[in-house]
């Protein structure tokens, strides 16, 4: 079962402690909201990345078991 | 829409109701491959088509449908043999979304979009405004299939097809077996975006939300929602009638049947045609009487499409699968001609100024990164930006991409990128000497009159955006039948 991030842009309110919890799958943007690696998320990786959704403040960080992908 | 087009070109009555007509060929008894068919035998008068002509014209719908277990998968197997696509932009096959919406538990709703928010479209009002009946059998053909017992309309506030829609809602009684209800939508870009309807009819702001989940698994009422625009369900109810063969005979193989189009630029005739589907835009043109100036590109798909320049102009054919050869797609059906008398790069910094400003404020990337790009591009305009301005319109329509909520970022990077491209000698010449003889042109590419300046600057502007920008608008003023 492989995990992946995902962000809800409207929760997001840019404190960017997940760029600081999870430096290798999340950049911050020009002004200051993530950029997330849309790579799946496995061993020590998945637990630094559960971390940073734990510690964000407005719980727009989640950790995700891949599901069929919604359609739009 | 009526009301938001600063040109006269959309507001009189009779120029709305020109469709390219093909008459029906000999050896076509059923008229199968003759158009209008959504617009059929509507008055030219410019009002709607009422339930008695439109019963004449189309004839009764079949309805021993109803209550059956097999009734949905009857249905659903003829949209899905039909190939219909939905009409809203997104192109999704309509067959599968029902067939989604039928495998959830729980009563469905059904939810008609005809809330428009695009400026340069008016095919949806014009629907509404012309041929309401066809639409709302569409959405009782659907509720019928689905066991749904409840369909909501939900159409812009500003529409003058909100009053033709309360009227014929009237005029069909409780017959159906379905209740069919009015919803008014705050006009707004983003107010037609599908989760932005379903907030709006949960009592919930007409703003985009976090998805999934989707309206097809939880939607108005935490129910399963059949949701699609406004032409869909009237293409619906013209399957349900005639069936599948007859049609896939206008349209093309992926394409099937006809659409609406709202033709606007330098024309004898601009308006909303009904078109098949590769039908070429010549085809269109001198349908719509002709050029009256030539044109400098064609803008497909609204403020969330592309540009082509007007040298291939002779050579589109207005199908998803023609036009995706020039980058383009059909979207929900707008062809914007852009004459050589308008300066692109000025029309360009305009409307990505209007798409910024109409950015639900909810998203930082979506804020601040159209926010950017508008300003760099009225910068280019102007003739005041740095060296790098022409990268950085290509880095922030990357960066913003995929971003947001909805859409709405993708569609406006898409826009700018595309006009980057096509009018890159123009952008060039702004670039080294500022504005052209050409940038106080008359605006050609059509806005709501309430252009909006553009509130943003950098830096951290969102907290006092979200909570007070938009009212949060409780239920509209339904009309309830």
């Amino acid at each position: 079962m492989s995990h992946r991030l995902r962000l809800n842009p409207i929760a997001c309110e840019a404190h960017g402690m997940c760029a600081e919890l999870l430096p290798e799958r999340i950049t911050l943007d020009e002004w200051g909201y993530p950029v997330l690696d849309d790579e799946p998320l496995d061993g020590a990786v998945l637990d630094h990345a559960k971390r940073a959704a734990a510690a964000c403040p407005t719980f727009a960080l989640l950790v995700e078991r891949e599901r069929e992908r919604s359609r739009t | 829409m009526s009301g938001t087009f600063p040109t006269a070109e959309f507001s009189t009555a009779d120029e709305l109701t020109r469709v390219y007509e093909r008459p029906p060929q000999p050896a076509d008894p059923a008229g199968a491959g003759s158009l209008p068919r959504l617009l059929r035998g509507v008055p030219a008068a410019g009002d709607a088509l009422e339930l008695d002509r439109h019963l004449d014209v189309h004839g009764e719908l079949p309805h021993e449908r109803r209550r059956r277990r097999s009734a949905a998968a009857e249905l659903i197997e003829q949209v899905e043999r039909a190939g219909l696509r939905g009409r809203g932009g997104a192109g999704f096959p309509t067959g599968a979304k029902l067939r989604a919406v039928a495998a959830r538990r729980g009563r469905p709703i059904v939810v008609v979009n005809a809330a428009e928010g695009e400026p340069a479209s008016d095919k949806d009002r014009v629907l509404c405004q012309l041929a309401p009946h066809l639409m709302l059998d569409g959405a009782v053909a659907v509720a019928h299939a689905l066991g749904a017992r409840e369909a909501i309309v939900g159409v812009c506030e500003s529409s003058s097809g909100a009053e033709t829609l309360a009227r014929a809602i009237a005029e069909r009684g409780a017959g159906d077996g379905v209740q069919i209800e009015l919803s008014t939508v705050p006009t707004g870009y983003v107010a037609g975006q599908e989760s932005a309807l379903v907030s709006h009819l949960n009592g919930g702001p007409a703003l985009p939300t976090f998805t999934p989940p989707m309206p097809f698994e939880q939607g108005v009422r935490r129910r399963p929602t059949m949701l699609s625009n406004a032409e869909t369900f009237a293409n619906v109810a013209l399957i349900a009638r005639h069936g599948p063969d007859w049609f896939r005979a206008l349209g093309t193989a992926d394409q099937p049947g006809s659409t609406l189009v709202t033709l606007s630029g330098s024309l004898a005739a601009p308006a909303v045609y009904e078109i098949e589907y590769g039908t070429s835009l010549r085809a269109l043109i001198d349908a719509a009487g002709g050029l009256l100036a030539p044109v400098r590109a064609v803008l497909l798909g609204g403020y969330a499409g592309t540009w082509v320049d007007g040298a291939a102009l002779a050579e589109l054919a207005l199908s998803d699968a023609q036009l995706t050869r020039h980058g383009a797609s059909l979207g929900a059906g707008v062809v914007a001609l852009l004459s050589d008398a308008a300066c692109p790069v000025a029309e360009t910094a305009r409307v990505t100024r209007w798409l910024a400003g109409e950015s639900a404020g909810q998203c930082g990337p979506c804020v601040h990164g159209l926010g950017a790009l508008a300003g760099t591009i009225s910068e280019l305009a102007a003739g005041v930006a740095s060296h790098d301005a022409e990268q950085r319109v290509e880095s922030l329509s990357r960066l913003v991409r995929r971003r947001g909520a909805c859409a709405h970022p993708d569609g406006t990077a898409r826009f700018a990128l595309s006009a980057i491209e096509v009018f890159r000698d123009e952008f060039a010449d702004h670039a080294r000497h500022g504005a052209c003889e050409r940038c106080s042109a008359p605006a050609e590419l059509p806005l709501p009159a309430h252009e909006r300046v553009l509130p943003r600057s950098s830096g951290r502007a969102r907290a006092s955006s979200r909570a007070g920008a938009r009212p949060r608008t409780l239920s509209g003023e339904r009309a309830v039948r």
